[in-house]
This record gives structure tokens, sequence and C-alpha cells, in this order.
């Protein structure tokens, strides 16, 4: 046997044979299958949703906690920037407006302050001051540039306009990256220079590079064009284009989602450093964020798996195990059945064997005295036998051979519908043919036995030997009920929706009304002391249901019982 | 001394048969097929012995026979059935039933359990007759 075979409950495929069409009580593979299926969907909808809820809320809240440090980080590095730029912006100030422009133009004091500025702030590496025209007008710094022509450099054009300017990093003639800050002074005449300091930004470089980004995360940055202003981890060297899009202004910071160059999903998180042409971006890769609640993402779907395939084991075990319970007892059900049915088939053929015996030896006795006396006749009185007296004892005989020949023809007849199943049935002829067997009780009882089927009842398909069965029981029943001299009436009649309903109508004892409702139980009876089963109702209802039909009853005590049965005119559905 | 009975039965050609039989063996038989008619008969008359059939269309065989029993407590019966049960024959001894016959009967059987009917009948006789003359004995001082 295969491993399906095995695994596969008996009822998956049982089916009862001796079962008719609307005996089957259970379909056991659709009750299987709707136990599995709603357990299933029962069990299975809460805890998946749950899980599914609380997938959803953890992720939220943990993608929403990495948005919030990244904005935290950024908002603290843009304040360090802008205090790093302003603190110099802020230092040029106060020189310009402390110092007098003999004083910037006097080389040792100049000196002396470009060294307090180094030793005070850091970062600067030279300075000088620039005339209305762009010359510069005085340097100290390690360059030789005094003398500088600036008045074509855009930072100068831009500084006409500005009280302070903060330049790009750029290189510059120096091949090492840096930015200007400059600031303007206006005199009360209306003229001003420029005091102008190249800053190292290395110290930038530096705040950046200490900076701790996690999720492989990358802090730098850019102009307003998208240029690198710092090395950068990931993401190029200084000066290189940036391969992100330059995130579009706002006031605040701001963290977005994206797609680097390699089609992973990052965080960005910008903001725009007042004054300054600088855009600082911290970008993280969000996956490698995103790792420990992925492992727990990974535990939690690993978790639900396993308990559905337990769950989906036990509730199929479960139901495998009630229904083959069900189907066991069923069967028992229907074996006893069986038996029962046997039994009461065997009490019919009994009662049957019974009427033929003493229908046949009837003419068996006839038979009997008739050679007996032409023995006689030859022996004890010894004379001829006259041809006409002998040739009326032969017919005498034949007469009872054929009345003989009639009962076993009539029996095999009956007994031979006993096992063939659907076929057309002439209802009439089989009421006829089923009386025939309780007749001679019925004359000797005095029993007047009544059919009335009118004609326009058509064949129909049906069971045969059921049908006879069942019309020898309630047969027999109304004959125990009658009282000598009864009546039974028994009527065909078509009912609408191609129904036909047949009623035995005896004017027997009735049945009490407490037991009315138990007649078609199995074993009452109230003739228990007068040999009766208390089967035969309860078979009946049986073979009525089998062969798709309906029987009721209905009693007055001391007036009489009427059973009616309803069988549908056309077979079945099987 | 022939022995005189009674045959009942609802079947005409098996009972005229029979009687004829019986009488070519020297009894003297009347013949009846109403139950009815036997219950009259054997109120105008004594027999030896009264064969009944058990099954018939009026009257059931039990209930002649205890009608006959009521008022001829001495009177043989011997049941003649198509259809013998254990049941109806213990039925039928208690009623008083001589015997109980299923059919078909071998004519000598019958025939012997007439006589013995008729002995019976003789004893059952000559004890009521005994027992009137001890009566009168016994109640006339002569």
């Amino acid at each position: 046997m295969s491993i399906q075979g095995k695994l596969k409950p008996k009822f998956w495929d049982y089916q009862d044979v001796a079962a008719g069409p609307f005996k089957r009580l259970f379909n056991f593979r659709r009750i299987w299958m709707l136990a599995v299926l709603l357990t299933t969907v029962v069990t299975l909808v809460p805890l998946i949703s749950i899980i599914l809820i609380d997938y959803k809320v953890t992720q939220n809240s943990i993608e929403s906690e990495i948005l919030l440090r990244t904005a935290r980080l950024v908002s603290n590095t843009r304040r360090t920037i802008s205090f790093f730029l302003t603190e110099r912006r802020s230092a040029l100030n106060f020189m310009i407006q402390d110092y007098t422009l003999e004083e910037f133009k006097n080389p040792d004091r100049l000196a002396l302050t470009l060294e307090n500025l180094k030793k005070a702030f850091g970062g600067y590496i030279d300075i000088g001051l620039i005339n209305p025209l762009g010359i510069q007008e005085a340097y100290i710094g390690p360059y030789q540039l005094e003398g500088q022509d600036y008045s074509n450099e855009w930072w100068f054009k831009e500084i006409l306009y500005r009280d302070v300017y903060i330049s790009d990093v750029f290189m510059g003639f120096r091949q090492v990256p840096h930015l200007i800050i400059a600031v303007r002074h206006t005199q009360p005449d209306k003229s001003f220079y420029v005091l102008r300091a190249t800053v190292d930004t290395n110290k930038f470089d530096q705040l950046l590079s200490h900076l701790e980004v996690d999720g492989e995360g990358d802090a730098f940055i850019i102009n307003h064009q998208g240029k690198l202003q710092t090395p950068s981890r990931y993401h190029g060297k200084v000066f290189e284009t940036l391969s992100l899009p330059v995130p579009s202004y706002s006031p605040r910071t701001q963290v977005l989602e994206g797609k680097n160059a390699k089609g992973k999903t990052i965080l960005i998180g910008y903001a725009y450093i007042s004054e300054t042409p600088f855009i600082l971006m911290i970008v993280k890769q969000k996956d490698i964020l995103m790792k420990p609640w992925y492992r727990t993402r990974l535990q939690l779907i690993g978790f639900l798996a396993a308990s559905v395939i337990i769950i989906l084991i036990v509730i199929v075990g479960v139901s495998t195990y009630l229904v083959s319970k069900i189907q066991e007892a069923d069967y028992k059900r229907i074996i006893s059945l069986h038996e029962v049915e046997y039994s009461n088939k065997l009490a019919s053929i009994g009662r049957l064997a019974a009427g033929v015996a003493h229908e046949i030896n009837n003419p068996l006795a006839i038979i009997n005295e008739k050679t007996g006396l032409m023995k006689d006749r030859l022996i004890i009185k010894k004379d001829q036998i006259e041809s006409s007296t002998l040739i009326d004892f032969a017919d005498s005989i034949l007469a009872s051979v054929e009345r003989c020949a009639a009962i076993t023809n009539r029996l095999l007849g009956f007994a031979r519908h006993i096992d063939v199943s659907i076929r057309p049935i002439n209802l009439k002829e089989v009421i006829h043919e089923t009386i025939d067997f309780q007749g001679k009780e019925a004359e000797y009882r005095s029993i007047e036995v009544s059919v009335d089927v009118p004609d326009d009842i058509p064949q129909f398909e049906s069971d045969r030997g059921k049908l006879q069965q069942i019309f020898l029981n309630l047969l027999n029943n109304a004959f125990a009920a009658l009282s000598d001299g009864g009546h039974l009436n028994i009527t065909v009649r078509k009912e609408k929706m191609d129904l036909v309903s047949i009623t035995f109508a005896d004017d027997g004892c009735g049945i009490p009304a407490e037991d009315l409702a138990r007649v078609f139980e199995p074993f009452f009876s109230t003739r228990t002391m007068k040999g009766g089963t208390g089967l035969g109702l309860s078979i009946t209802y049986g073979l009525v249901q089998e062969i798709g039909g309906n029987i009721t009853v209905q009693s007055e005590l001391g007036k009489g019982t009427s059973f009616n049965i309803t069988l549908p005119l056309k077979p079945p559905k099987s | 001394m022939p022995e005189k009975v009674l045959l009942v039965d609802d079947e005409e050609d098996f009972l005229e048969t029979l009687a004829e039989r019986m009488q070519v063996r020297g009894m003297e038989v009347s013949t009846t097929t109403s139950a009815r008619e036997a219950l009259i008969k054997t109120e105008q008359e004594s027999y030896d012995a009264i064969v009944l059939d058990l099954m018939m269309p009026e009257m059931d065989g039990l209930e002649v026979l205890k009608a006959i029993k009521k008022k001829n407590p001495e009177m043989q019966i011997i049941l003649l059935t198509g259809h013998a049960t254990v049941e109806k024959g213990i039925e039928a001894m208690k009623l008083g039933a001589m015997d109980f016959i299923e059919k078909p009967v071998e004519l000598e059987t019958l025939t012997e359990k007439i006589k013995e009917a008729q002995a019976q009948k003789l004893i059952l006789v000559e004890k009521q007759t005994a027992d009137k003359i001890k009566k009168i004995i016994q109640s006339k001082a002569w």
C-alpha cells in the first residue's frame, strides 16, 4: 500500500453499499473537510492577524525611531558646524570692527593677530586685507599673496553686496581644500575694505569623521550644486559630485528615504546650514539599521510557521480521529440495522411460508383423499370403476394440482422481486399481489379489504421488492389491529408535484395517542406477548425512506389507524 | 357398532371424498361446510367424534371447539389443519380437543383416532351413566 493509501482514513472513500440514496446520514468526507476548514479559519485567522498587526506596529515604531535618531544626529552636527563657522566669522567681525585700517596694514600687528587667531580658534591659514578695488593690500600667511588682484574673483563680487561671505570649499592656488571667510567693513565715508581669511577644512573633516554614524553611515557636507565639500566614506572624495540628488531646501532638519546607486534603501538626513553654501548630509543604510528588526522578524515568522504547522497537524489529527469514530459508530449502526432488517425479512418469510403451507396443504389433502378413494373403490368394492367416475376423480386431482402450482408460482414471483432493484412499477399490480398472500387470512377472518387505485396513476420507477415488503408489513399490521369482520381500505391518490400517496386505513383498535409518536421506533411493540418483534414499523419506515418516500400515521383509539405513504413518481437522484 | 362422525371443513371436495371413504370403512358420517351448521347439528345429535377444520371463513375452528365443549363436554373433537403451529396445537389441547392433526392425513391414522375417540366417549358416557345411577340410588330411598 502506498503512503497515501496508508494515510488516507477509512471513511474517505467509505460508502454504504446497502444503503439507499436516502439513507446516507453522513457524508464523512464533507464533515471532515468542514471541520478542518472551520477550525483552521477560527484558529489561524486571529493568530495571523495578531502577528501581522504586531509586525506592522513594531516595524513602524522601529522605523520612526531610526528616523528620529538620524534627525537628532543631523541637527546636532549642524549645530556644531554652524557654530564652528560662526565662531570664525565672529572673530573676523570683531577684528574688523575693533582694528583700524592702519593696524591692519601693519604687517607685525597682522602677523600677531593671525598668531592669536590660530591659538584662540585654530584652523586659520592666512589673513589678508583687500581694498575696494580687489587688491590685497596686506597679507600674512604661508604664501606670497601681497598685491594679488581679487577683483575678478567670484567671491569678491559677492562680498560687494553682502557683509559676510563664506565660500565653498575649493582648491585655489594652494592645492589644499580650503574655504574663505570674508567680512566687509563699511566706513562712515561709505568707503569699505574687506578682511579675508582662509580656513583649513581639516577641522571640518575631523569634525565629521569623528562622528559616529551607525548603519554604515556617512556624514559629509555638500554645496548647493551637489559637490562634496568634505571627504566621505562611501560617497566619493572631496570635490566629486555626489551620486545622490541635492535635497530640496528646508529651513529645518529633514530625513528622507531614498535609494542609492546600488538600489539599496537609504536614509538621508540633511540640513541646510544657514548663511553658508553648505548642506550637511548624513546617509545611512536602512537595511543595516533594520538588521536587528529583521532578525526579530525572522524569529516571528519562524514561530508563526511552526505554530501554523502544529495547529494544522492537531486539527487534521483530531478531525480525522473524530470523524473516524463517527464513521465507526455509523458503521455499527448500519450493521445492526441490516441485521434487524434481515431478521424482519426472515420473519416475513416465515409468515409467508405459514400462509403458503396452509394453502398448499388443502389441495394436497384433496389429492390425498381422491387417490385414497380411487384405491378404496378398486380394492374394497372390487368392482370396475366407470370411466366417467375416474375422469371426475382425475379432474378433481388436476384442479388441486393446479391450485398448488398457482400458489408456488405466485410465491416464486414474489420472491424473484425481492432482490431486484429499481424498475417500472404498476402500483395496482403490486398491491394486489401482496394482498393475495394475506387473502386467505382476510377471508377466514371476514376482513374486508378494498383497494382503490384510480387509472390515472402512471407507472413509475421504484424498488419493487421494498414496496412489497412495505405493503406486506402494513397489511400484517392492519390485520393484527383489526378484529374479525373489520375493514381495510387501501387508497392510492396522485398528488401534485409528482407524488403519489398510498393510504392504508383500518377500522381496528387504533393506537393510543401516547404511543403514536413511538410506533416507528425500533423494538416498540404492544404485541410483544403475541409474537410481535417491534421491528415491523421501524423497518417499514426505513424502507420507505430508502425509496425516497415518507410515511405518516394517524390514529384514534377504538376508531382505527391510517398509514399514509408518499412516494416520488420520479426516481431519486443518487 | 358403527362410529358416528361429523366432518366440518370448508373444502367441499375434500369433505365429500373423505366422507365417502369413511363410509366405505363402515362409519356413519355426517358432513357440513359451515361452522354454524355444525353447532346446530351437535345440539341435535350426539357424535362419537367430530373432525373439525381449524381455519374456516365464518368462524375459527377453536371457537367452534369452545362452543361445543361448553354444551357437550363429553364430545370428542379432532382438529384438522392445513398449517399446524405448536401454539395453536397447545391452545386446542387446552380447550379440550382430543387431538390435532395436520393435513394431508392418512385415513388410517384418522380412523384410529376416531376409534380412540369412540372408546373414550364410551368410557365417559358409561361413567356418566354410573354417576347418574349412583345419584338415583342415593337420592331415592326404595
